[in-house]
């Protein structure tokens, strides 16, 4: 069938440019398949640049004595263990050959004194085992992996938003969007669609994300009928700026205690010798951001509400030297020379441990066809992830995503587009435009912020998640009367209604996990439920769309074959 | 609380004007939280790039009261406040509407550099010195101001023949990398037009990652091209040889 509209036919579709989506891409290209890149920015401008600390990779170079194993239990114990083993098991094992290839592929890490790849400390991590470019990493991964893809020949389809999953019977077909520049309509015929949307932290009025984390991806699989799983666990980085008002939210990076910083608080107090005193300010994020919290809670706070960092005891060459970006950072937006003196940070929405349910080896969703892989997919970090382990996620299983999907691809022929679908994406576009008057977008995002910030942040109780979850129904009502002023043309009102309707979802799905949850664990903290219990360890829950409402049932967590039992149960 | 005046150009290819809008002063502001304002409050439909609202994506990139600035990083107390504040569209690039321009032509010119090519056999070991002068480069963001400065773009238009700074800086980045075997030098001479440069510096003054554009990538470059066609031995061997240039 033909479609009315611009249409482009591929074998695999990509859905979102950041290192898993571009990590992605070059590997279903290599299967010689034709494969598409969808980003909603212009290429190399996605959230992963903003990834600062390092990659984690068990290479040894520095911590003679590191390991998979080593890696694999880390990344467990972080997790709380209702991690998908094999995932974490894959993880530490090929995380060292991504990163020897990003190096093949022209990326250029620090470097030790005999000339390998220089890694640095992070919180959680037994060894020093962040591979690492000063403090942006994550910009020379993303630059590496769009060298690479331009030099293959990937088609990038840039600031284009996928509204909808088009589906044949029960597997994919296809995808329809728009493009952002001229608010025209575009369907891709795909075989295959791999999901790497990244996270969903713009749902939060403090975060560390950009403007495109607004869940689409799960939002979309959800739509499809994928499983999403881990919903409740939502990471807030323990070191956010909390001043001034405007850069509220914006990360300071774990290496700024992987490299010795301390924290404090107004008293002058090494608070953290309170809350783990083993492992100080390199403690998971989990607990690090809970402690600030609390100290800000229980009124031994800084002036505008966080705890002090300070790295002014290291040499101040060396903090520009390994920081910097965060010494640029603060000395232009905050007035604040981090060589001399401390910062002041605080717990911000920061990264989605949960997502679109996978199959590890392959990144496959309950929906044939249907792929994911990065933050978008749940199940490596369980209820909290370390730091470091979000960019070797991208690089391992966004390498398996895609080479699953090629190979798919290869082998499966077009499923059809129905052009009825089509018709019904398209409605659900204009309809902001064609009501005279109503909702005003901003206004709605703001609120959704405040209830998300209010009732489903760090601590959680039930009243509060109850209370969130009809707060957002009335959001969602309040969104279905949105009225949108202007032309289609890179008309960002527009563009919000849509991504808005994502991060209600999203939002819902994490309201009533957290709900289901009744425990503590990892980042998921509830005041009414404090301890940490054996029986809900054994528990993942994955949420479903039935009909039009939303179903969360609670899955088995996979039982660890004895080999890798035997590596947690050794104690390093 | 106080007020300040954002002027920012609104229109698109078929024309437009700079409007006014009074924005809430809040301490610490950079331009692009006051555009942001103007935005969730006032304009919902005003077109603007951003990502990462703190310097290191290269979105952001605008004139501000006629400086290409990232407006990210452009704090509104530094800059007078008295009178209206001039927020306008990159100059060099076509415009797309409000302050969203069309940068498609820069992704077009880096498609035509060769990748990074290690050398045969190599030894992946580098010393951080080495490293050093590379990771220079690759702190580019890719914001274009450097672009959207340079006179030779931003006044002759030579997008045909020139590659402009931001592409000077990546085949730097590669020709210095410690372990490339490629060359692109004939590629900078031919095709990026680097003879085009007269070492002005506009692009070094605007970069927000403060790379030294000039001094350590365009004129090492430089230095490359005539040492491979202009150096006298070498061309006086090549006569001799009755080879054509490299």
């Amino acid at each position: 069938m033909t479609s009315k509209f611009e249409t482009h036919e591929l074998d695999v579709l990509i859905i979102g440019a950041g290192g898993a989506g571009l990590r992605a891409a070059i590997e279903a290209l290599a299967q010689g398949v034709r494969v598409g890149v969808v980003c909603k920015s212009l290429l190399g401008k996605a959230h992963t640049v903003m990834a600062e600390g390092g990659l984690a990779a068990a290479m040894a170079n520095v911590d003679k004595a590191d390991d998979w194993r080593t890696h694999f239990r880390d990344t467990m114990r972080g997790g709380k263990f209702v991690n998908n083993w094999r995932m974490a098991q894959l993880h530490a094992q090929e995380a060292p050959d991504r990163v020897r290839e990003l190096e093949q592929w022209g990326a250029l890490f620090d470097r030790t004194e005999n000339g390998d790849i220089l890694q640095r400390a992070f919180g959680g991590h037994t060894y020093k085992r962040l591979c690492h470019v000063g403090d942006r990493t994550g910009l020379e991964m993303i630059r590496t992996l769009q060298d690479r893809g331009v030099a293959m020949g990937f088609d990038v389809y840039m600031e284009c938003t996928i509204t909808r999953l088009i589906k044949d019977g029960d597997r994919i077909s296809g995808a329809f969007g728009y493009w952002r520049e001229s608010g025209r309509f575009v369907v891709f015929k795909a075989k295959a669609v791999v999901i790497a949307t990244g996270g969903i932290g713009k749902s939060w009025k403090i975060t560390s994300n950009s403007w495109e984390c607004t869940g689409d991806g799960m939002a979309l699989a959800y739509e499809a009928g994928a499983e999403l799983m881990d919903m409740e666990f939502v990471q807030f980085h323990p070191t956010g700026m909390v001043w001034p008002p405007g850069v509220q939210g914006l990360l300071v990076t774990e290496a700024v205690r992987g490299e010795g910083g301390i924290l404090r608080n107004k008293n002058g107090e090494r608070f953290m010798e309170k809350y783990d005193p083993k492992r100080m300010e390199l403690s998971t994020r989990d607990v690090v951001a809970r402690s600030i919290y609390t100290e800000v809670r229980e009124g031994r706070g800084t002036p505008h509400g966080g705890a002090f960092l300070d790295i002014s005891h290291q040499p101040a060459e060396y903090v520009k030297r390994k920081l910097p970006s965060m010494y640029h950072q603060f000395k232009e937006l905050a007035d604040v020379d981090i060589t001399k003196g401390p910062m002041e940070v605080g717990p911000t929405c920061h990264y989605m441990m949960g997502g679109i349910r996978v199959d590890a080896e392959t990144g496959q969703s309950s929906v044939p066809g249907l792929f994911a892989a990065g933050e978008a997919a749940a199940g490596l970090h369980g209820a909290n992830r370390l730091g470091g382990n979000s960019l070797s996620d991208l690089v391992v299983f966004g390498r398996r995503a895609g080479l699953a999907a090629g190979q798919y691809a290869a082998k499966a022929a077009h499923g059809s587009v129905n052009n009825a679908e089509i018709d019904d994406a398209e409605r659900s576009m204009l309809a902001a435009f064609e009501r005279p008057q109503g909702e005003d977008p901003y206004q709605i995002h703001r609120d959704l912020q405040d209830v998300m910030h209010n009732l489903v942040g760090i601590f959680r109780n039930e009243e509060d998640l109850k209370r969130a979850l009809v707060e957002l129904e009335k959001l969602k009502e309040r969104a279905q009367r949105m009225h949108v002023d202007g032309s289609r043309m890179y008309n960002p009102g527009w563009h919000l209604s849509r991504d808005l309707q994502c991060m209600l979802t999203v939002s819902e799905a994490c309201t009533h996990a957290a709900l289901a949850r009744k425990e503590s664990r990892g980042a998921h903290s509830r005041l009414d439920f404090p301890k940490t219990e054996d029986a809900w360890g054994k528990k993942n829950h994955v949420i479903v769309k039935k009909g039009t409402a939303m179903a969360v049932f609670e899955v088995p967590v996979r039982e660890l074959p004895d080999d890798l039992k035997q590596i947690l149960a050794e104690e390093k | 609380m106080a007020e300040v005046t954002l002027r920012i150009f609104r229109g698109d290819q078929k024309g437009g004007q700079h409007v006014d809008y009074k924005v809430p002063l809040v301490p610490g502001m950079v331009v692009l939280d006051a555009v942001h304002s103007v935005q969730g409050h006032q304009a919902p439909d005003l077109a603007v790039r951003w990502n990462c609202k703190a310097g290191k994506c290269g979105s952001c990139s605008a004139e501000v009261n006629g400086k290409p600035r990232l407006m990210c990083k452009t704090r509104m107390d530094a800059l007078p406040t008295d009178r209206p504040i001039i927020v306008s569209p990159m100059k060099s690039f076509p415009l797309i509407k409000d302050l969203a321009t069309d940068v498609s032509w820069n992704y077009k010119v880096n498609k035509m550099i060769p990748p990074f090519q290690p050398r045969p056999g190599v030894e992946w070991k580098m010393d951080q010195r080495d490293v050093d002068r590379v990771q220079e480069f690759r702190k580019c963001i890719e914001c274009f101001l450097c672009q959207d400065v340079c006179h030779v773009l931003r006044e002759h238009g030579k997008m045909d023949e020139f590659g402009g700074p931001r592409f000077f800086v990546r085949s730097a980045s590669l020709e210095m990398h410690p372990l490339d075997g490629a060359s692109r030098t004939r590629l900078l001479r031919e095709k990026l037009g680097i003879g085009y440069c007269n070492i002005t510096k506009c692009c070094t003054e605007v970069c927000p990652e403060e790379i030294h554009i000039t001094d350590n990538a365009i004129i090492p470059l430089k230095e490359r091209v005539v040492d491979q066609f202009y150096d006298p031995l070498t061309m006086l061997v090549r006569k001799i040889r009755g080879a054509s240039t490299p």
